[in-house]
């Protein structure tokens, strides 16, 4: 079977971000950027499926500007065996993405779809469940273990409380979760072969898809700080101040 | 124009996370309808009409909801998210808690739709004007929607609990029936315990990897018991092994914002802080005293957490 993952580049996840002084976005300028951590989880589920023998082939696909292609020879380093690129502008909207994602799933075909379940930037925890509903196909959302058994993949998710297994048909979306899997290390050798891996390059328009915006971004500000406290000497002072100053116990 | 307001509840009881989005609804002045969708769910229909505030609830009963698969549950609220046919009724709002719950079902509504979702609400500026954390809650985006019918999830740490007593709803049956078969329901392994659940726990203590492993967690534990308190984990430690992923509090985990929160061996990375620095009161013990856990802290102690809990649970 075919998988196709589907990636996003963001900030690096070691950065702290700041808030532009006009309060118009935050500001990305000479950031370093990086794969989202959950793309590499599911990146690195793909490349096992791949190596267990349950999937022929995997494919990246990512959707911004030019240098997103990075993240598509990250992905394809750690073992991906090709990638597309739509090209287009970096802010868009998760609905608008799962639209884009959905005309390249149509056009490629795959039985399993992987995403991470949330990006670090714009935390919003929806792609694969909206890309889900414009295929009309099932989803296991936050899953930290999947296993293909009789032409259906059953999905162990993270939900409140505990743990929940579902049997998807297939094609079917799955978004990953933390302890999916822990992903490699991509090799030296690894990242020079990427480089020669293809990457097919399309834009909105080649894939026929219209889009508008359903959003705006008014402003963008920084949160209130917490003002750092007291340091106490000892337990004792400490259950003194929660009793006493604090009142919370 | 009313709002619907999609509840949550594992047929049996209402989950209290439905009050927030209940009461964040409520600040846009419009009518509101709760949507219970389930199976043999008659008594969290009974608690879901006597919530202070909502005029009425909207019930489909038919077995195919009975485990709240995302695809048929989905449809049932677009459907009648779209436009309810009885008295001609409008939704301008679709509300639900970000709860995990909710994440998994109500992106896919939107889609549905054809609109954005607004995840994660903090607060309420117009009734298409929202604010949400982006970037691990290192900004806050203003974002207005340009769509006729909004999807809201909103993080019950900003808002109130609406009253659970008090209302007389209508209650009223509908007979909708998606059985798509897309999923199948095969088990669930719930976490068993006796403590308050974290994302309502009045008072938590959260283990980092400072913790060295999960056995150590019951240290913390007979700190919890003393304050009748929830124990989370950061990432760290979930990620070490050491405990759940369902302990996990930060970004991409449980957002809290108890009266105390006590963090052990935790550094501070920012992804763990977004998941806790609304907090009443915070306490940092770590024998760090360069840890970043200490710059949000009301109360830090600097010491081995080894000899600290034990003592903190003696002097309790």
């Amino acid at each position: 079977m075919k998988i196709l993952v589907a990636v996003k580049r963001v900030i690096d996840f070691n950065l702290k971000v700041r808030v532009k002084s006009d309060n118009s976005d935050v500001d990305l300028t000479n950031v370093k950027m990086a794969l989202n951590p959950f793309c590499e989880i599911a990146v690195e589920e793909a490349v096992r499926l791949k190596e267990s023998g349950v999937a022929s082939e995997t494919i990246v696909v990512t959707v911004g500007s030019k240098p997103c292609q990075e993240q598509l020879r990250t992905a394809m380093a750690l073992g991906v065996d090709r990638g597309i690129h739509v090209e287009t502008d970096d802010k868009h909207e998760s609905l608008n993405i799962a639209k884009l994602l959905a005309k390249v799933v149509e056009e490629e075909q795959p039985q399993l779809i992987i995403l991470g379940k949330q990006s670090i930037d714009s935390d919003n925890n929806q792609t694969g469940q909206m890309l889900a509903a414009l295929l009309g196909i099932s989803q296991g959302t936050f899953a930290s273990q999947i296993e293909l058994s009789n032409d259906k993949l059953v999905v162990t998710r993270e939900i409140d409380g505990g743990l929940q297994s579902i049997a998807l048909t297939l094609p079917a979306i799955v978004t990953s979760d933390l302890r999916l899997n822990e992903p490699r290390y991509a090799s030296l050798p690894n990242i020079m072969k990427a480089k020669r891996k293809p990457i097919d390059v399309t834009t909105p328009e080649k894939l026929g898809v219209k889009l508008k915006s359903h959003t705006q971004q008014l402003s963008v500000s920084a949160p209130t700080e917490r003002s750092a406290g007291v340091m106490v000497e000892n337990v004792q002072e400490l259950v003194n101040k929660l009793k006493n100053e604090a009142k919370v116990i | 124009m009313a709002i619907l307001i999609c509840t949550e509840h594992d047929n049996a009881q209402l989950k209290p996370e439905t009050l927030y989005a209940i009461n964040a609804a409520a600040q846009l002045g419009g009518e509101l309808h709760l949507l219970v969708v389930g199976y043999q769910c008659q008594r969290v229909v009974e608690q879901a009409a006597q919530v202070s505030g909502v005029a009425k609830v909207l019930v489909v009963d038919i077995n195919c909801y009975q485990h709240h698969l995302a695809e048929n549950l989905s449809n049932v609220i677009a459907e009648i998210g779209a436009g309810y046919c009885k008295n001609n009724t409008q939704y301008s709002h679709i509300f639900a808690a970000a709860s995990s719950h909710a994440k998994n079902i109500m992106p896919r509504v939107a889609a549905l739709l054809d609109v954005a979702q607004i995840s994660d609400i903090t607060g309420i500026e117009s009734a298409n004007t929202f604010q949400r954390p982006i970037y691990a809650g290192n900004a806050i985006a203003t974002v207005k929607s340009l769509d006729g019918i909004k999807v809201i999830t909103v993080r019950t740490t900003a808002f109130d609990a609406a009253v659970e007593q008090g209302g007389q709803a209508m209650i009223e049956m509908l007979d909708i029936v998606y059985d798509l078969k897309l999923s199948e329901f095969i088990g669930e392994d719930l976490t068993i315990s006796e403590r308050p659940e974290l994302t309502g726990a009045k008072v938590i203590i959260s283990g980092g990897r400072g913790m060295g492993n999960g056995e150590n967690f019951t240290l913390l534990e007979n700190v919890a018991d003393k304050l009748d308190g929830a124990i989370g984990a950061s990432r760290a430690a979930v990620d070490a092994g050491f405990v759940a992923n369902d302990m996990q509090i930060g970004q991409t985990g449980k957002i809290v914002a108890p009266d105390l929160y006590i963090a052990v061996g935790i550094s501070g990375a920012i992804q763990h802080l977004a998941g806790m620095k609304d907090s009443k009161i915070i306490v940092a013990i770590n024998k760090d005293e360069e840890a970043p856990i200490f710059s949000v802290a009301d109360y830090g102690l600097v010491g081995d957490l080894f000899d600290v809990l034990p003592e903190l649970a003696e002097a309790l």
